[in-house]
C-alpha cells in the first residue's frame, strides 16, 4: 500500500511539472512580453519604461537556454519561484499576488465550505430515497426533475435567485459581503441557496445511478436470500459499497474549497479567490491568472492524492492489495 | 475570404455528412434499429433537437443582395429574410409593444415585435433563434477537433503502451489537473477570440476524459482474443486498429458527442459571461441582460428569451443523450459521473 | 418415503417479450423435495433451471414475475405472503447458494461478519455465541484455520474457500432446505469435487433436502437421488437417480446421455443432439423438442405431450413413451 501511495505521488510530482512546463509555453512563448507590458502600461508607454517593467517583471532574460549560466533563464526563474510559492506581482496593479491570495481565501471558504457541508448529505438523501422507491412514479420524476435541473445554466440559476428571493421577495441583499458575524449569514444564505440549486440535479443523478448499480449486484441477492429486509440491505449492503464511487466524487472536490466559486463570487460580491480571478481575466493581468492555474492544478492532484488515501480507509481490497 | 462563404460551404459540408451518415444508417441494421429506438423512446426531444438543427441550417446559408454600389450591406441568411430587412428600433421595447419602452416613442414596425427588442433595438426573436447556429457551432465544431484528437491519441496510448502510454497518461494529467474554465480563458486570451479559437480552446479543454474512455477501451478490446489471432495471423498493426479497433469505439464515440455537447453550450455561456464567448450566442444574451432585472420595471424578455432558448436545446440534447447512451450502452461510460 | 418437504406445482414464471408480450420462462413446473433428499434439475442454460430456483424463494428480479403455480414449504403456501413472513423464511426454512462466490458476498464485509448476519437475522442470539456458532460452521465445511479466516475479506480467499463460507452462509441458520445453483460450476475441476463431497456430507450430517441446480450430468450422477430434466421451461423427465441416468425414456435424455464425451470411446463419433434450443419468443406450440427429435410424429407438433409415469420412480412427458407405455 505504501509503494502504492508513493507511485502516485511520483505521479503527482510528474504533472505538477507538466503543467508547470505547459504554462510557461502558454504565457511566455505564445505571447511575447512585450506585448503583456504594453497591455500593463498602456499602448503609448516609452520604451525605457517599457523595459523597466519587463526586469522588474523577470520578463527579461532568454526563455529556455542561457548558454553562460544554463540555470538563469525564464524557464528555471519560472519553476523554481512556482515551486517556492514566490509569486510576484500582479501585472496589472502590482501588488503582491500572495498577499491578495491570503486575503481572498477567508471570505472563498465561507461560501464553499457551506455549500459542500450542506450539499453533499441533500443530494446522497434525495439520491437514497429515489434509488430505494426505484421503478416507481417517484423514481421516475426523480430523475426527470435532476435532468430539468441539469440543463438550466448556472447563470439562470444566479439570475433567477437574485431577481426572485433578492429583489421581487426581498428576503437576502443580491449581493455584497461583511465579515461581521452577524451579517454574515445574510450576505452567504443567497449565494449558498443558488449554488445548491445548481448542483443538485447532477450530483442526485450520479448517486442514484451509483445506489442502483450496486443493488443490482450478486452480494445484494445473497443479502435477499439469507432472509434480510430492504432498509437492512440499503443500509449495511449497499451503501458501504456505493461510498466507493462516491468517495472520489466528493473528496476531490474538497482542495477546491479554496479556490472559490467563480460565478457565484463575482455575482453576489464576495471577495475571494474567484473574484481575484475573475479580476485577473478582465484586466488581463497573466501573472495572477498563472498562480491561480498552477495553484488549481496542485489543489487538483492533492485531491487525487486525498482520494487515493480515503480508498485505502474505505476499500479493503485496496487496503489489503 | 467572406465570413459568409464559409459559412455557406460548412453548411454545405453538414448537409453532406448527413446525408451519408444517414444513408450509411438505413443500410446498416445494426445502426437502423438503434437509431429507430431511440427516436421512439424520446420522439419530442429528437423532435426538438432537430427544430434546433434546422433553424440553426437556415442561418448559415447566407448571401449578399445584389445591389449596385453598395458594398456596405452584410450577407443575410435565410434565417434572416425571414425577418424584415431594417428591423431595428432605437433601443428597449417590450414584446407586442408600439412604442418604445423608455420615452412611449412609437417604434418602426410597432406590435412586429413578438418578444420585444434588446438595448441595441435588435428583435429578441430574431436574436433567440440566430443563437442556435452559434450553438450548433460549438458542439460541433468543437467536437470535430476534439473526438480525433481523443481518439489518435487514446489508441496509441491503450494499443502501443509501454513509453507510449505514460506519455499520453502525463499529457493527459497535465491537462486534467488545471481548472477548465481557468484554463479555457488562458487559451483564448492568448490565442484570439474568434469562433473559431473559441472552439480550439474548448476542445483542449474536453478533450481529456473521451481519450481516458478510448484508451482504456482500446485495452480491452487489445485482450480479445480474435485481435490476439489476429496479430498471431501476421495482419498489420495498423490493419488491426483500422478494421478491429476503431470500429468498437463508433458507438462511444455517438454517446460522447451527444453527452459533451450540452457541456460544451453551457461552458460558452459562461465564457461568454466573461467577455470571451463567441458573438450571437445566447450567453452574450445573458450576459447582457445582466442589469436589465434590475431596473424599474424590470426588462425581462431578453433574458427570459435567451435563457428558454438555452435550456430547451440542453433539456432536449440531456434527453436523446440518455437514450442515445442507454440504447448503446457500453457499461465504460456508465462509470462516470 | 419421507414426508415431501418442497412441493412447487404449475409454476409459471415470466419476463416482458417484444410487443408487450410476456413469455414464460418457467412454464408450468412441477418440482418435490422430500426431507432429507437430494434432487437435480437438469438442464442447458437457459431452460429456466435458476429462475425456478429463484421463483421458490421470490427472488425473481423485476421485469420478471411469478404469474400462477403453487410453491409448498412443509405445507404451507409460500406464494402470496407478505414480504415480512416470506424474509423469515429465507435462509431459516429455504437457504441458497449461489453460481459465483466471488461476486455473491460483499466485498466490504469480513466473511465471518457475513456468516453471524445469517444467523442474527432469524435468532436473537448474542454477538458471542453467534460468533462461536459461526466459528463452528467455518469448522464444519472445511476451512483450514478458521480464525484467521473469520476476519478476512472476500478477496483474500480462494474460489473454492468464498463457495465454503457461502455454504456456512447457507446452513446458518439451520434450513431443511438447501438450494444450490451451479454451485461449482465456477470452480476448478478439482475444487469441485471437494465441493460436491461437501455438500454430500454436510446433506447426510444435518438431514438437509438439497434441491441442486446444474447443467452438468457428472455432477447428478454424484449427488443426487432423484433427478429432474427441464428443456424450455417444462420438465420432461423425472424419476430416481438409476432410473433417468441408467435408463432414460425421453429423448432429450437419451440424447443428453449419449452425448457427454465420457462415454464415448477413443475414435468414435462424438454423438450430438441436432438442432438448438428455441428461444422463449419462438417456442413452437405441441411438444418443445419436435424438431431435434428423432421420434417426432405429427402428434407432437399439434399438442403438448402430458406426463406418462412408471411406477413410482419415473415419468416422462412425450407421445412416444406415452404410446410405447400404452402397449
Amino acid at each position: 500500500m505504501l509503494a502504492y501511495l508513493l507511485r502516485r505521488a511520483a505521479w503527482g510530482a510528474a504533472t505538477v511539472l507538466g503543467v508547470l512546463l505547459f504554462l510557461f509555453a502558454l504565457f511566455f512563448l505564445y505571447a511575447t512580453p512585450q506585448d503583456i507590458a504594453r497591455r500593463a502600461l498602456g499602448e503609448k508607454a516609452p520604451p525605457e519604461a517599457i523595459q523597466q517593467w519587463l526586469v522588474n517583471h523577470g520578463y527579461d532574460k532568454p526563455a529556455v537556454w542561457n548558454p553562460e549560466h544554463p540555470l538563469d533563464t525564464r524557464l528555471a526563474e519560472h519553476v523554481r519561484r512556482m515551486l517556492l510559492f514566490e509569486f510576484g506581482r500582479s501585472d496589472a496593479d502590482d501588488v503582491p499576488i500572495a498577499q491578495r491570495l491570503r486575503d481572498g481565501v477567508g471570505p472563498s471558504l465561507s461560501v464553499t465550505v457551506p455549500l459542500f457541508a450542506l450539499g453533499l448529505p441533500l443530494a446522497l438523501s434525495l439520491a437514497l430515497l429515489v434509488a430505494f422507491f426505484r421503478e416507481t412514479y417517484i423514481d421516475r420524476a426523480g430523475v426527470v426533475l435532476c435532468v430539468l435541473a441539469m440543463s438550466v445554466s448556472v447563470l439562470v440559476y444566479i439570475l433567477g435567485g437574485q431577481f426572485l428571493l433578492g429583489k421581487l421577495l426581498r428576503w437576502f441583499p443580491i449581493s455584497g459581503f461583511d465579515p461581521d458575524p452577524s451579517v454574515l449569514l445574510r450576505f452567504l444564505a443567497l449565494p449558498v441557496l443558488v449554488g445548491l440549486f445548481a448542483h443538485v440535479g447532477a450530483d442526485v443523478r450520479f448517486y442514484r445511478a451509483v445506489f442502483l448499480e450496486e443493488s443490482g449486484r450478486d452480494y445484494v441477492r445473497t443479502a435477499r436470500a439469507k432472509g434480510a429486509g430492504d432498509a437492512r440491505v440499503m443500509a449495511r449492503h449497499v451503501l458501504p459499497n456505493a461510498l466507493i464511487p462516491v468517495l472520489t466524487n466528493v473528496v476531490v472536490e474538497i482542495p477546491f474549497l479554496f479556490t472559490g466559486s467563480i460565478l457565484l463570487e463575482s455575482f453576489f460580491g464576495i471577495p475571494g479567490l474567484g473574484s481575484i480571478t475573475v479580476d485577473a481575466i478582465q484586466s488581463n493581468d497573466f501573472a495572477t491568472l498563472r498562480v491561480m492555474v498552477y495553484l488549481g492544478a496542485l489543489l487538483f492532484i492533492a485531491g487525487q492524492m486525498l482520494t487515493d488515501v480515503a480508498y485505502t480507509i474505505v476499500d479493503p481490497r485496496v487496503r489489503l492489495g | 475570404m467572406e465570413g459568409y462563404v464559409l459559412g455557406n460551404g460548412f453548411a454545405a459540408l453538414l448537409i453532406g455528412l448527413a446525408l451519408f451518415g444517414s444513408w450509411r444508417v438505413r443500410s446498416t441494421p445494426f445502426w437502423r434499429e438503434r437509431v429507430a429506438e431511440i427516436v421512439r423512446r424520446r420522439p419530442v426531444a429528437t423532435f426538438v433537437v432537430a427544430l434546433y438543427v434546422g433553424v440553426a441550417l437556415l442561418d448559415s446559408v447566407a448571401w449578399h443582395d445584389a445591389l449596385p454600389g453598395e458594398t456596405s450591406v452584410d450577407a443575410r441568411s435565410l434565417l434572416d429574410r425571414a425577418f424584415p430587412s431594417d428591423f431595428r428600433e432605437r433601443s428597449y421595447s417590450a414584446p407586442l409593444a408600439a412604442v418604445e419602452f423608455y420615452g412611449g416613442q412609437p417604434l418602426a414596425h410597432p406590435g412586429r415585435h413578438l418578444l420585444g427588442t434588446d438595448i441595441l433595438g435588435r428583435d429578441v426573436l430574431h436574436l433567440a433563434l440566430g443563437g442556435a447556429r452559434v450553438a450548433l457551432l460549438i458542439g460541433g465544431l468543437t467536437s470535430l477537433i476534439a473526438i480525433p484528437l481523443a481518439i489518435a491519441f487514446g489508441l496509441a496510448a491503450g494499443y502501443f503502451g509501454g513509453r507510449v502510454d505514460d506519455v499520453v497518461f502525463l499529457l493527459l494529467s497535465t491537462l486534467a489537473s488545471m481548472p477548465s474554465i481557468l484554463l479555457l480563458v488562458a487559451l483564448i486570451m492568448v490565442i484570439g477570440r474568434g469562433p473559431v479559437q473559441v472552439c480550439l480552446a474548448l476542445a483542449v479543454t474536453s478533450w481529456v476524459s473521451f481519450c481516458r474512455v478510448v484508451r482504456g477501451e482500446t485495452l480491452k478490446l487489445r485482450e480479445l482474443d480474435y485481435v490476439q489471432a489476429a496479430r498471431a495471423l501476421g495482419v498489420s498493426e495498423l490493419r488491426i486498429v483500422w478494421r478491429h479497433v476503431l470500429p468498437n469505439l463508433s458507438h462511444l464515440v455517438v454517446i460522447t458527442f451527444v453527452l459533451t455537447f450540452s457541456q460544451l453550450v453551457l461552458s460558452e455561456a459562461i465564457l461568454s459571461w466573461l467577455g470571451v464567448g463567441i458573438d450571437g450566442s445566447w450567453g452574450q444574451m445573458i450576459d447582457q441582460a445582466r442589469d436589465e432585472l434590475a431596473r424599474d420595471p424590470i426588462i425581462g424578455w431578453n433574458l427570459a428569451a435567451a435563457s428558454t432558448a438555452l435550456f430547451a436545446l440542453i433539456l432536449a440534447v440531456n434527453r436523446v443523450g440518455d437514450a442515445v447512451r442507454d440504447v448503446l450502452d457500453p457499461r465504460t461510460l456508465r462509470d462516470s459521473p | 418415503m419421507s414426508e415431501v418437504l418442497l412441493h412447487v406445482e404449475g409454476l409459471v414464471t415470466s419476463f416482458p417479450g417484444a410487443g408487450g408480450t410476456r413469455l414464460p420462462v418457467v412454464d408450468r413446473v412441477d418440482v418435490a423435495v422430500a426431507r432429507g433428499e437430494a434432487v437435480a434439475l437438469v438442464g442447458e442454460s437457459g431452460c429456466g433451471k435458476s429462475m425456478t430456483a429463484l421463483s421458490i424463494l421470490g427472488l425473481v428480479p423485476k421485469p420478471g414475475r411469478i404469474d400462477a403455480g403453487s410453491v409448498r414449504m412443509a405445507g404451507r403456501e409460500l406464494r402470496g405472503l407478505p414480504v415480512t413472513a416470506l424474509r423469515r423464511v429465507r435462509g431459516a426454512e429455504i437457504a441458497m447458494i449461489f453460481q459465483e462466490p466471488a461476486t455473491s458476498l460483499n466485498p466490504v464485509q469480513t466473511v465471518g461478519a457475513q456468516v453471524v448476519e445469517a444467523i442474527t437475522l432469524h435468532e436473537s442470539v448474542a454477538r458471542g455465541a453467534a460468533r462461536r456458532r459461526a466459528l463452528g460452521l467455518f469448522e464444519q465445511v472445511g476451512i483450514p484455520d478458521p480464525g484467521a479466516r473469520f476476519v478476512a475479506y472476500p478477496h483474500q480467499l480462494s474460489g473454492g474457500l468464498k463457495q465454503r463460507v457461502m455454504i456456512a452462509i447457507a446452513l446458518a441458520a439451520r434450513p431443511p432446505l438447501l438450494i444450490a445453483d451451479e454451485p461449482t460450476t465456477a470452480l476448478d475441476v478439482t475444487i469441485q469435487a471437494q465441493i460436491l463431497e461437501l455438500l454430500r456430507r454436510l446433506a447426510r450430517e444435518t438431514g438437509t433436502a438439497i434441491l441442486l441446480i446444474t447443467h452438468d450430468l457428472g455432477v447428478v450422477n454424484e449427488v443426487a437421488d432423484r433427478v429432474a430434466v427441464m428443456y424450455a421451461g417444462r420438465i420432461v423427465e423425472e424419476g430416481t437417480r438409476a432410473a433417468v441416468l441408467g435408463a432414460p425414456r425421453h429423448p432429450y435424455t437419451q440424447g443428453l446421455l449419449r452425448s457427454m464425451p465420457a462415454r464415448v470411446l477413443p475414435g468414435e463419433r462424438l454423438a450430438e443432439i441436432p438442432g438448438v434450443v428455441p428461444a422463449p419468443d419462438r417456442w413452437p406450440s405441441g411438444c418443445r423438442f419436435a424438431d431435434r427429435c428423432a421420434l417426432v410424429m405429427d402428434l407432437c407438433r399439434a399438442r403438448e405431450p402430458a406426463r406418462t409415469v412408471f411406477g413410482s420412480n419415473a415419468a416422462a412427458c412425450c407421445h412416444a413413451v406415452a404410446a410405447e407405455a400404452a402397449q
